[in-house]
């Protein structure tokens, strides 16, 4: 349209421009608008890349580690073969190794301690275990391979070092050259961190990993889901389905819905009450944890189905119960399989947050220090969230950098839960 | 303008006699909660015939077609008084199972409503919960025989394992009809099928139920008095919950004797 075509009246003119500008402002305001929601998501990404980002730095670390080998020699006049678990390797190991460092032990000993500082006590449990496995060894040389020190790690890998004022840092100087020098004979070497994951937490930080954490996740979050998914699917269609719309319903709805806002910390001590002090609950344990966290999840789950429920056309019940179906075989033949996709969605994503949820644990007294892999629902375990958070409550450098892995680890569980969620989703999903 | 009324004449002669009476609806009302929807509707339906209800927006006909089969039922707060006897049963009797009513008064809605699954399953799903098929043969030929009684059989017999929400709505409508016929009912219940379809749909659904006559008796509700004069032998026009006359469809539209009807078929309400 061009303003030839158009009436050159001034009236006709004046109505023009007010048209045009409320049109520009309909378009500046669309574009304002877009403009925000472009802003918000490029702020969330950036603080999701800083997140991460940051957590990959700290953490790579954590899943490169070094190893050293040495040859030892079982002293026979050191060990007893009568009580193999009574001689002290680990100084026997440290010795040896001042030795092969061409150092001279000291009359009280400080050398050797300086020594046994370098390489994990795990060296002395393995020559122990050889021992044990076979007591010929003794007076014999066995070759050992073992973790260096949660120190001499940090050296090896650059965030240890000498520019950190001596008195300030755990190894001194001299101990600094001893490990440039093993490194330099070839006695370590770098490799992935496969005890991060084949390990259970430990006092050494070397030795300590995250198997004991996983299992004890993944077996409290087996109780959460055997509990709250049928019961929370069940509930969830009864109320969408089956129950009459009154007061008592509307009451428990709005229940229901405070419940999922309710802080986690309080169903923690909920569970501390009710199931430990109560009906005698093991302490610690994931079916105890299992159990608070299945509480919790239970309201999001109630949710999550109903909306999905919600969601199934009422054409598709009519069409049923017109073919003579009852209410239930309406629901179940038809509204339930329909409302899989969103029931799943909802059902993982909130098995997903109990995964990750601290407080309530630590209300149980899951926070405590586990050193073994959990035999059963009822033994005492730890679990990823609580593990990073003894973790970064230690004192060790050490366990920092683990904390990192941890951290990362527990977001690659959520990483593969929330996939699942989408695949299974898109494989239940009607396409027509 | 002087009262053109509709043309009466159907799209096929009568094939067959109207039947005796199937349903007879004996003051009935029907309240959704404290609001009186339906007040005190006699009505005889017979069989093999196609009736239709007609009456201008929000006047009962569909509330009344949901009595027969008892879909009111799935309404909180609905309440259906009086009887409504389909063979000698009144349908509103505590003994009688609504689960078991629907095998016998089929309904089809007025949105196409198949299953998400596929055409087979869609037909066979009603035959297979009532136990109607022993062998996968046997239900194979139930299917079969359901869809070729809804003309749908030619269209869809080298896809029946596709979706049924593939088709296309007048395929979909037909679909579901098979699938009410699949289950053997008496009486088929169609609530403004049409509505939601195209002229050429709609012509081959008023098509078939010219056909299915023979065997149903069905009562369809409809808002097209073009249909209504087309493809029903009664008619029973509904005004504010009242069942204002009914009769034979043609004196209906050339005769009517209450005036609120009269108004109705010449456009002057609804």
């Amino acid at each position: 349209m061009t303003d030839a075509a158009l009436p050159p009246a001034g009236a006709a003119s004046a109505v023009r421009t007010a048209a045009e500008r409320r049109l520009r402002k309909r378009h500046a305001a669309e574009r304002r608008f877009k403009a925000y929601g472009l802003a918000a998501i490029v702020i969330a990404l950036t603080f999701l890349v800083i997140l991460v980002g940051r957590l990959g730095m700290q953490g790579y670390h954590a899943f490169w580690t070094h190893s050293v080998t040495m040859p030892v020699y079982v002293d026979a006049a050191r060990v007893d073969r009568t009580d193999l678990a009574g001689a002290n390797y680990d100084m026997m190991i440290a010795e040896q190794l001042l030795a092969r460092l061409g150092a001279e032990n000291d009359e009280l000993g400080e050398n050797a301690m300086k020594a046994k500082d370098l390489i994990s006590p795990d060296m002395g449990y393995q020559v122990l275990e050889r021992l044990r496995a076979d007591p010929s060894l003794i007076g014999r040389t066995v070759s050992v391979t073992a973790p260096v020190a949660g120190n001499a790690d940090l050296y090896f890998k650059g965030e240890l070092g000498r520019d950190i004022a001596e008195d300030d840092r755990r190894l001194d100087d001299q101990q600094f050259d001893w490990l440039d020098r093993l490194k330099a004979d070839g006695l370590v070497r770098g490799h992935f961190n496969s005890g991060l994951f084949t390990r259970s937490d430990s006092t050494q930080p070397e030795l300590a990993g995250l198997l004991g954490a996983i299992v004890g996740s993944a077996l409290m979050v087996i109780v959460t889901a055997l509990i709250a998914v049928p019961m929370g699917v069940g509930a969830a269609v009864y109320l969408e389905m089956f129950a009459p719309k009154n007061r008592w319903t509307g009451l428990i709805e709005v229940n229901i819905n405070n419940l999922a806002a309710v802080p986690s910390i309080v169903y923690g001590l909920l569970g501390l009450a009710v199931f430990i002090n109560w009906l005698g609950f093991p302490r610690s344990a994931p079916i105890t944890g299992g159990v608070v966290l299945a509480l919790m999840a239970l309201p999001t789950i109630i949710i999550a189905t109903r909306s999905a429920l919600k969601a199934v056309p009422p054409s598709i019940t009519d069409g049923a119960l017109a073919v003579g179906a009852s209410k239930t075989q309406a629901v179940f033949h038809h509204v339930l399989p329909l409302a899989m996709p969103g029931i799943m969605t909802g059902t993982i994503i909130s098995l997903a947050h109990a995964i990750g949820e601290t407080a309530p644990l630590l209300m149980i007294g899951m926070v405590s220090f586990v050193p073994g892999v959990p035999e059963g629902f009822t033994s005492a375990a730890t679990v990823l969230p609580v593990e990073i958070f003894i973790w970064e409550n230690a004192s060790e450098r050490s366990f920092h950098e683990k904390t990192a892995a941890a951290i990362l680890v527990l977001l690659g569980f959520m990483i593969v839960m929330n996939a699942a969620a989408i695949v299974l989703r898109r494989r239940f999903e009607r396409r027509w | 303008m002087e009262t053109t009324l509709l043309p009466p004449t159907p799209v096929s002669a009568p094939l067959a006699p109207v039947g005796g009476s199937k349903i007879s609806a004996r003051n009935v009302s029907v309240f959704y909660g404290p609001k009186q929807a339906l007040f005190g509707v006699n009505l005889e339906v017979p069989d093999n015939a196609v009736t239709a209800l007609i009456g201008p927006s929000g006047c009962g006909k569909s509330t009344f077609l949901r009595c027969m089969n008892r879909m009111n039922d799935t309404i909180p707060g609905a309440r259906v008084e009086g009887e409504i006897v389909i063979d000698g049963d009144n349908v509103n009797d505590r003994r009688i199972d609504p689960v078991l009513l629907r095998a016998r008064v089929g309904m089809v809605f007025q949105k196409p409503n198949p299953f998400p699954k596929s055409i087979f399953e869609n037909v066979a799903y009603g035959a297979r919960i009532h136990g109607l098929a022993t062998s996968k043969s046997e239900m194979e030929g139930l299917v079969e025989n359901a869809l070729k009684r809804a003309g749908l059989w030619g269209e869809v017999a080298d896809r029946l394992h596709q979706p049924g929400t593939g088709l296309s709505g007048g395929q979909q409508q037909r679909l579901v009809i098979a699938r009410a016929i699949a289950v053997e009912p008496e009486v088929i219940l169609m609530d403004e099928p049409c509505s939601a379809l195209d002229p050429i749909a709609t012509a081959k659904i008023e098509d078939l139920m010219d056909e299915l006559r023979q065997q149903f008796c069905i009562v369809i509700v409809t808002h097209s008095m073009a249909q209504a004069a087309r493809v029903s032998q009664r008619t029973a026009f509904f005004h504010m919950g009242r069942l204002v006359e009914d009769g034979p469809t043609e004196e209906i539209f050339t005769n009517p004797r209450d005036t609120r009807t009269h108004d109705y078929i010449t456009g002057r309400i609804g």
